[in-house]
C-alpha cells in the first residue's frame, strides 16, 4: 500500500471536499481518500500496482483543484 | 479555460463591479438601454465561475449553494430584473472573496506552526560540513547548528551547549539551555550558543511534524454539532429548492420564490461551527496544548472532576535533596562527596538525586570504579576514600547493626513527616548524617487548579502510587477535594471508571506512559510532559507540550471559550435564515438586500470565530465580549 499527500491551494468551500472525496474514491486502486480542508490536503492511500501517485494528481488537477507539492512514498 | 476563470475570479468580481457602477450611473442619468448591457454583462462576467463550480458538483451528484445561485440568476435574468440579478452574483463572488480571506486568518496559528518548521541543515559528512535541504538528511547525521540557526531534526547533543527557544514544540517562550547528551527538537531555534548533534529522527517522524500532523487531523475532525449540521444541510438544501417551488404555486410570484431559494441557504450555519473549532484548536497549539479536535473539545468543556496523578503532574516528578543533617560536627559537603560517589554505583533514582546534588553544589565526584554493592530495596555499601560506607533505610541501619542515637530518629521521622524520604548514611559503622529527598509541588499548580475551579472545576482527585504520608502532604497543601495513595496503575482506572459510573465527566492527567491506561478511560486524557512522548501523543485526547500545569488551566478555559464561541454561531445563524425567510415572505426583504444580509451574516461568523486566536484566559474579560 503506498500514501500519497497532496497539497492544494488554500480550499474555501466545504462542498469541494466531498466532489475530491467521492472521485478518488471511485478510482480504482484507491483505498481511502481523505480531504484536510483547513490545511487543504489530500491523504490518499492506493495499491501502487493499479494506480500510480502521479495519476491522482493528474485526476484532482482535473476537478479544478492545482496541486502545489505532492508527497508520494511508493 | 475553467482553471483560466477560476485564476481571474477576482478580477472578474472587480469588473462586475465596475460594470454594475456603469449602469447605475447610465440609469441615474436616464439611460435604460446601457443600463440595461452593462447589468446583463456583469451578471454574465460574475455569473461564469458560479456557473461552473454549480456544474462541477452537479456532475458529482452533489447540491451546492452555487446550484441554487444559478437557478435564481437564471430565474431572475428571466423576469428581467436585471439589477437583481447583477448584485446578487456580485454579492456572491464577492462574499466568497472575503470569506477565503477571513478563513485564512483563522488558519493562521497553523501556518505559523509550518513557517516555523526548518529548510535546511548544515551536516558533516566525511569532515566537510555540507548545507542540504532538510528532508535529506538521514538518522546518524551530524548536523551543526549556529546562534540564530533553527534545528533541522530531532537528535541529541554531542559537543557543546546552548540556550534554545523550544516555542515551536512547547509553546514556551522562556530560552531553555541544553547541553551534551540533551535532547532538542527540529523546529526550536537556537538563541545562543554552538552545538553539533546527532540526527536521531528525521523527515515525518519529527516531535515538530507529528505536532502538525495532529494539529492538522485534528482540525478537520468533525464535533457531533459539525456532524449534525452537515447532515441537516445535506436535506436542508433540497428541502430548500422543493419548497420554492411551493412558495412559487402558493403566490405565483417567481420573485419570491427565487429570493427564498437564494436566501434560506445554510451558509453561515455550515461554517459557524467549523471556524471556531479551527481557530481554537489552532490557539491551543500556539501555546502548546494540542488538542484532537471538535469532539474533544466539546467534551473538555463539559469535564467537572478532574483526576491528577500526583508524581511529574501535580509535582515535578524530579526528587531534589531538601535538606542534610549531618552528625558529630561532620561537614555537609565532605559527606555528600562521600556519599554521592558511593552512590554512582547506584542506579536507584533516590540515589541519583544525592549524586546530581553533589553536582550541582560543584563537588568532585570521579568516574573511577568505585568497590561497593546495591543491597536491592534497601540501600547500598561501599568503601571511599578508605571509608566504609553504608547508605539507605533504617533497615538497611538494622541488619548492619547500626546505633541509630534518639535525637537521629526523632528528626529522621520528623522530616518523614514532612513529605520526605529519609536516608541514613553511616561512616566506618557510625551514623554521620540523613539527607532528605522530596518530590516538589509545580510552582504553578496552586494557581492552575483555583482557575480551574473558578472555570467551572467541582471536584479535584489525586490518585498516586506513592505512601500516604506523601500523599496527604501535597492534597493538603493544593486544597484537594480526595485522595487516594498507594494505587497501582489497574487501581487508578477503577477509580476513574467509579466516578464516571456516578454521571461526573471526568478528565485524567498524567505523564503518559504509566498512567496510560487511567488516561484511555477517562472522557478526557491529557498527558504531560516535556516534548511529548509518542505513547502519550496516541493515547491522550489532549497533549500538552509543556511541562506547564497552567497549560492545563489554559486548555480548559479555552475549550469552553471555543464551545460558547460556537454556539453563538450557530445561534445566530439559525436567527438570521429564520428573519430573512419571515422577511421574504412579508416582502420587506428583496433578492439583493437578502443575498448582502445572508453573506455579511457569514462575514459575522467567522470574524467571531477569530476572535478565538487571540483568547488567552489570562485576561479573558477583554477577549470574550460578544461581538454579536
Amino acid at each position: 500500500m503506498s500514501k500519497a499527500v497532496f497539497q492544494l491551494e488554500p480550499l474555501t468551500c466545504p462542498s469541494c471536499i466531498n466532489k475530491i472525496e467521492t472521485t478518488l474514491n471511485k478510482t480504482t486502486g484507491v483505498q481511502s481518500a481523505k480531504v484536510l480542508f483547513n490545511a487543504g490536503k489530500v491523504k490518499a492511500e492506493y495499491d501502487e500496482t493499479q494506480v500510480k501517485g502521479m495519476q491522482l494528481e493528474e485526476i484532482i488537477t482535473k476537478l479544478g483543484y492545482p496541486v502545489q507539492s505532492a508527497k508520494i512514498s511508493e | 479555460m475553467i482553471t483560466t476563470i477560476n485564476k481571474h475570479k477576482n478580477h472578474l468580481t472587480a469588473m462586475a463591479f465596475i460594470l454594475i457602477i456603469i449602469g447605475f450611473l447610465s440609469g441615474l442619468a436616464g439611460n435604460g438601454g446601457i443600463k440595461n448591457i452593462a447589468l446583463v454583462a456583469a451578471t454574465l462576467i460574475a455569473g461564469m465561475p458560479i456557473v461552473i463550480k454549480a456544474y462541477q458538483a452537479l456532475r458529482m451528484k452533489a447540491f451546492s449553494i452555487e446550484l441554487l445561485v444559478t437557478i435564481a440568476v437564471i430565474g431572475a435574468l428571466s423576469i428581467q430584473e436585471y439589477t437583481e440579478s447583477s448584485v446578487v452574483t456580485f454579492l456572491f463572488l464577492f462574499g466568497d472573496y472575503l470569506e477565503a480571506r477571513t478563513l485564512a486568518k483563522t488558519r493562521s496559528s497553523l501556518k505559523e506552526l509550518i513557517d516555523m518548521a526548518p529548510q535546511e541543515a548544515t551536516v558533516l559528512r566525511n569532515g566537510e560540513s555540507h548545507t542540504i535541504p532538510v528532508d535529506e538528511v538521514v538518522e546518524g547525521d551530524h548536523v551543526m547548528i549556529r546562534p540564530g540557526g533553527k534545528i533541522p531534526v530531532d537528535g541529541k547533543i554531542i559537543t557543546g551547549q546552548a540556550s534554545i527557544m523550544e516555542a515551536a514544540v512547547t509553546g514556551e517562550a522562556i530560552p531553555v539551555s541544553k547541553k551534551i547528551d540533551d535532547q532538542v527538537f527540529s523546529g526550536t531555534i537556537v538563541d545562543n550558543g554552538l552545538i553539533e548533534m546527532i540526527a536521531e529522527k528525521v523527515g515525518d517522524d519529527t516531535t515538530f511534524a507529528k505536532i502538525i500532523e495532529l494539529v492538522e487531523e485534528a482540525q478537520d475532525t468533525k464535533s457531533k454539532t459539525e456532524k449534525f449540521l452537515n447532515k441537516f444541510s445535506n436535506i436542508y438544501t433540497p428541502a430548500v429548492a422543493v419548497l420554492s417551488i411551493l412558495v412559487y404555486l402558493f403566490t405565483k410570484d417567481l420573485h419570491i420564490a427565487i429570493t427564498f431559494l437564494v436566501i434560506a441557504c445554510p451558509g453561515a450555519l455550515v461554517i459557524g461551527a467549523p471556524v471556531s473549532n479551527v481557530a481554537g484548536i489552532g490557539n491551543g497549539a500556539r501555546h502548546g496544548v494540542l488538542v484532537k479536535g471538535g469532539e474533544v473539545m466539546d467534551t473538555f468543556a463539559k469535564v467537572d472532576t478532574f483526576v491528577f496523578d500526583k508524581t511529574g503532574t501535580l509535582t515535578k516528578g524530579k526528587p531534589e535533596v531538601t535538606d542534610i543533617k549531618t552528625f558529630h560536627n561532620r561537614d555537609e559537603n565532605e559527606l555528600l562527596r562521600l556519599v554521592a560517589q558511593a552512590e554512582t554505583i547506584s542506579e536507584h533514582h533516590l540515589g541519583q538525586t544525592i549524586v546530581k546534588e553533589a553536582k550541582k553544589r560543584k563537588l568532585t565526584i570521579t568516574n573511577e570504579h568505585v568497590d561497593g554493592e546495591v543491597i536491592k530495596g534497601n540501600g547500598i555499601r561501599a568503601i571511599v576514600d578508605g571509608h566504609v560506607l553504608i547508605i539507605g533505610n533504617r533497615m538497611l541501619l538494622n541488619n548492619e547493626q547500626i546505633p541509630l542515637s534518639e535525637k537521629a530518629a526523632s528528626y529522621a521521622s520528623e522530616r518523614e513527616m514532612l513529605g520526605n524520604t529519609a536516608i541514613f548514611a553511616a561512616v566506618d559503622g557510625e551514623i554521620a548524617g540523613i539527607f532528605s529527598v522530596a518530590d516538589q509541588i509545580r510552582e504553578d499548580a496552586q494557581l492552575a487548579l483555583s482557575e480551574m475551579r473558578k472555570n467551572g472545576i467541582k471536584k479535584i482527585i489525586m490518585l498516586t502510587g506513592d505512601n500516604r504520608h506523601t500523599a496527604k502532604l501535597v492534597a493538603n497543601q493544593l486544597g484537594l477535594d480526595e485522595y487516594y495513595a498507594e494505587l497501582l496503575p489497574e487501581n487508578k482506572v477503577e477509580y476513574v471508571k467509579k466516578l464516571k459510573e456516578k454521571g461526573h465527566v471526568v478528565a485524567m492527567a498524567g505523564d503518559g506512559i504509566n498512567d496510560a491506561p487511567a488516561i484511555a478511560t477517562a472522557d478526557i486524557g491529557l498527558a504531560m510532559g516535556e516534548g511529548g512522548t509518542d505513547v502519550s501523543m496516541e493515547t491522550a485526547d489532549i497533549v500538552l507540550m509543556a511541562d506547564k500545569l497552567m497549560q492545563l488551566s489554559h486548555a480548559y478555559s479555552l475549550s469552553k471559550a471555543t464551545i460558547r464561541n460556537m454556539k453563538q454561531n450557530t445561534y445566530f445563524a439559525v436567527g438570521i435564515v429564520f428573519i430573512l425567510l419571515l422577511g421574504v415572505l412579508n416582502g420587506t426583504v428583496h433578492l439583493a438586500s437578502g443575498m448582502f444580509i445572508h453573506e455579511a451574516s457569514v462575514l459575522l461568523v467567522i470574524l467571531n470565530g477569530m476572535r478565538l486566536i487571540k483568547f488567552n484566559h489570562m485576561n479573558k474579560n477583554s477577549t470574550q465580549r460578544p461581538t454579536i
